[in-house]
């Protein structure tokens, strides 16, 4: 390992040929990368590119199926995570594996030499999280930190192996663009120390602005690498996407008609110890108009949700009116009845049942508020197979939904295809009234854009359209108005044009005209 | 009177307490093991076969700690290795566990058992009531006592522990860490044999000293409620135990009293007693949810295949 002396010609780590089957699909293909020591490297690709299958076998949770890993020069089998931390490798994923019962030391406590004491790795925690800016108290439970500070979690316990390589996948998608940040100056602090980080997103603006070099997949193959800060964004997404994205239009704003949705002083109490309470929530939503609300996961959007939605209805009849009816009190079917069309975030188990036809997911969508379309016989309530059947091509067609098959089920659909049959399926009804959560969340570029132009459409026809997301493109690219939730707040809605991204973040962050810019935005 | 009473509660509620524990440690790694009943009757007849054959009620305890320790084997096979429904599983070991001892047992039904004899303390033992009632017991109970407070430093105090309990809260992730997941279940699946099968040994050498078919008569589920009822902690195990071995026995000297007083209480509705009670203090204790979903494994009965 003498090598590690010599000049920076010899990468911190490199892959060669390297390929993951899982059956007989490939979800890495021959992969070839280089990391030199102190550099930001991004590994930039859609969902399903095989970004994290890669970065799973280079951090030993995954076996490769062939080729080779080389740590400075040297062939090494990475058999486990104990095994990748012992060659300098530390890791950061997107989905923490954090524990959510125990303590930020204990959790930090796991991955460390037993021997070392709690008391200690405290102490170390506290010390190193204020030196890179990431604050933390070791003694809280994971349970009751925002998503941001569970990062820090994952970070600062990767960095106290003194890693060579920090491996971060997708960061960013839980943080607030003030967060984001502060993170890249924490990344830029550890490339001065000459560590380097192995940087995955799909987020083209940020690689260019922070990474050195880029690797990108497309379909489980490297399709380029470069310099991005040289390229453009649209020739990035074109080398991840492999074709040109089809850009969203949207008119200029139509007169609003009348209030399809009027939200006042709803509060909800959590219904769990991990849920957020909804706070003394307005709103007002016309015809023709987009609301979107955005704001860090995690602030309250799936309660926001449950309540317009009437999957969990309130106590407050008065609270809720859609089409100027009270409906607090009315449950999914009834304001589903009066016109409303209601899409889910998760798709498997919510919006759809994955194991069941396309034709009777729509069905079990549906079925009180299109009876007379889908079932007959009266009392009996006897299904119509035609009819649910010439629906469902009706609503692949509109959407241009990929399967194979003329009915197959809904779990063997891509995400994106799904999600697009999902929209439909409410679409379909010519909905006055539809409220979306995270409608393009780990969708392809190509079913996104299909998805944010029928929501377009859709208001553009006449009707009213709430889309809670994180993702601030997405929100601007479809919203006429926007408002923030945080902490089971809401802001007033802002006119998308009057809105930057600064704006947007301080009010993910909570913080309000009249308030002042504390320092830490989301430290409790 | 009362320290006799008292006396009676302690032997009546060891076994619970016992099987309880556990069944805490097999679900603190996230393993829901239903089985506690049959573990517990297959350390019965094994304690009991043992001692009568070789004379000693201490290689009986030896061999209802193996024959619960080794019965879970069975269960942890099937659950661990072969990913089947925890549940279902758990349920048919019951089901096999008490039709296998009533087997086992078979010959020695009907015979005078040997009891276990109390260990008494010199000078702690001749403290009034207390010496009497606390130090001149029984191995078992002393075991049960340090079985609280060592399960509670190892769960909480050791990084063992840390690591059980995270395996509890998140498979997928403890597995990500490096943790190895299926061999720290068979621990502890077999640890919670092994306890519930000393829990059985001391029905069939202490409390009863003889075999009868089915004489863990439900404790075994009752110790599953135990559980739940302790939010997934030793020393309100050890609470809960004893306040269901005191109903159990109130209930019983209830009944005599209204007895001698000529009042008609109907003895089914005085034997419902226990059950209702834990139905009660369940509902009670549920209703601080956070303290709940702090202390339940989040991923208690979920199977876990690594993803490789």
């Amino acid at each position: 390992m003498t090598l590690s002396e010599g000049p920076a010609t010899v990468p911190l780590l490199s892959v060669r040929g390297l390929t993951k089957l899982f059956g007989s699909f490939a979800a890495c293909n021959a992969i070839d990368l280089d990391i030199a020591p102190g550099e930001i490297h991004a590994l930039l690709g859609e969902n399903g590119a095989g970004k994290s299958t890669l970065v799973k076998m280079l951090f030993g949770v995954l076996q490769p199926s062939a080729g080779q890993i080389l740590c400075q020069g040297a062939p090494v089998t990475i058999a486990s995570p104990g095994e990748a931390r012992h060659l300098g490798i530390g890791m950061v994923f997107q989905h923490f594996s954090l524990f959510e019962a125990l303590t930020v030391a204990e959790n930090i406590a796991l991955s460390l030499d037993p021997k070392i004491s709690l008391a200690r790795i405290s102490d170390e925690a506290a010390s190193l999280s204020k030196a890179y800016g990431l604050p933390l108290d070791p003694q809280a439970h994971v349970a009751d930190l925002s998503v941001g500070e569970r990062q820090r979690i994952e970070i600062v316990r990767a960095l106290l192996q003194n890693p060579k390589l920090i491996i971060l996948d997708e960061p960013t998608s839980v943080l607030t663009p003030q967060e984001a940040d502060r993170l890249f100056e924490t990344l830029f602090k550890l490339k001065a120390e000459g560590r380097s980080v192995l940087y995955i997103s799909h987020r083209l603006e940020e690689v260019r602005r922070i990474c050195d070099r880029a690797t990108v997949l497309r379909h489980g193959k490297v399709t380029g690498a470069c310099d991005p800060s040289q390229e453009t964004p649209a020739s990035l997404a074109r080398m991840m996407v492999g074709s040109d994205v089809a850009e969203v239009h949207r008119d200029n704003a139509a007169a609003l008609g009348d209030i399809r949705i009027e939200v006042s002083n709803l509060s909800v109490p959590a219904r769990t110890p991990f849920a957020v309470s909804l706070k003394n929530i307005a709103m007002k939503v016309r015809a023709g108009e987009v609301l979107a609300i955005a704001g860090v996961a995690g602030n309250g959007q799936g309660e926001l949700f449950d309540a317009l939605s009437g999957e969990y209805p309130v106590a407050e009849d008065e609270a809720i009116h859609i089409r100027g009816k009270a409906v607090g009190r009315t449950g999914i079917n009834g304001r589903r009845l009066l016109g409303a069309g209601f899409v889910p975030e998760e798709r498997h188990g919510h919006a759809a049942v994955s194991a069941m036809a396309l034709s009777d997911n729509l069905l079990l969508a549906r079925s009180q508020s299109d009876k007379k379309a889908f079932l007959s016989g009266g009392a009996f309530s006897v299904i119509r197979f035609d009819a649910i059947r010439s629906a469902t091509r009706r609503i692949c067609e509109a959407m241009d939904v990929r399967k194979s098959g003329e009915d197959p089920q809904a779990g063997s659909l891509s995400g994106g295809n799904l999600q697009k049959f999902i929209v439909g399926r409410e679409l379909d009804r010519q909905p006055s009234v539809l409220v979306v959560n995270q409608p393009t969340w780990g969708v392809d570029a190509g079913a996104a854009s299909r998805i944010r132009q029928a929501l377009i459409d859709l208001a553009r026809s006449g009707s009213a359209v709430v889309v809670i997301s994180q993702d601030l493109d997405e929100i601007f690219e479809v919203a006429t108005n926007i408002a923030v939730i945080s902490e089971g707040s809401l802001s007033k809605a802002y006119p998308a044009g009057t809105l930057t991204l600064e704006r947007i973040g301080l009010l993910m962050g909570g913080i309000h005209e009249s308030h002042p810019i504390p320092e830490t935005a989301h430290a409790h | 009177m009362f320290e006799a009473i008292l006396l009676t509660v302690i032997t009546a509620s060891t076994p619970l307490v016992l099987a309880a524990l556990g069944e805490l440690v097999t679900e603190r790694s996230g393993v829901l093991n239903l089985g506690v009943e049959g573990m517990m009757i297959m350390g019965a007849a094994c304690a009991f076969v043992a001692a009568q054959l070789t004379g000693s009620p201490y290689i009986g305890i030896l061999a209802g700690i193996l024959g619960g320790g080794i019965f879970s084997l069975l269960f942890g096979f099937l659950t661990l290795t072969l990913v089947a429904n925890q549940v279902a599983t758990g349920l048919a070991l019951t089901i096999l566990g008490l039709g296998l001892s009533g087997q086992i047992g078979e010959a020695f039904v009907g015979q005078p058992g040997i009891k276990l004899q109390p260990i008494v303390f010199p000078f702690l033992s001749d403290i009034p009531f207390f010496g009497r009632v606390l130090f001149r017991q029984d191995l078992i109970f002393y075991v049960s006592i340090a079985l609280v407070v060592g399960i509670n430093w190892f769960l909480f105090r050791s990084r063992t522990g840390l690591k059980l309990r995270a395996i509890g809260d998140s498979h997928a992730s403890a597995h990500a860490l490096g943790i190895n997941v299926i061999r720290t279940r068979y621990l502890a699946v077999m640890f919670g044999g092994a306890c519930a099968g000393l829990a059985g040994a001391q029905l069939s050498l202490v409390y009863t000293p003889q075999w009868v078919e089915n004489m863990s008569a439900g404790r075994g589920w009752i110790a599953l409620a135990l559980v739940v009822f302790a939010s997934w902690r030793p020393w309100r195990v050890l609470a809960g135990g004893y306040l269901f071995g005191a109903v159990g026995i109130g209930q019983l000297h209830a009944q005599i009293v209204a007895q001698n007083l000529g009042i008609v209480i109907p003895s089914q509705f005085l034997s419902a007693l226990p059950y209702a009670a834990t139905i009660v203090v369940l509902i009670i204790i549920s209703h601080n949810r956070r303290t709940t979903l702090i202390n339940t494994p989040a991923s208690l009965g979920k199977p876990f295949v690594p993803d490789r």
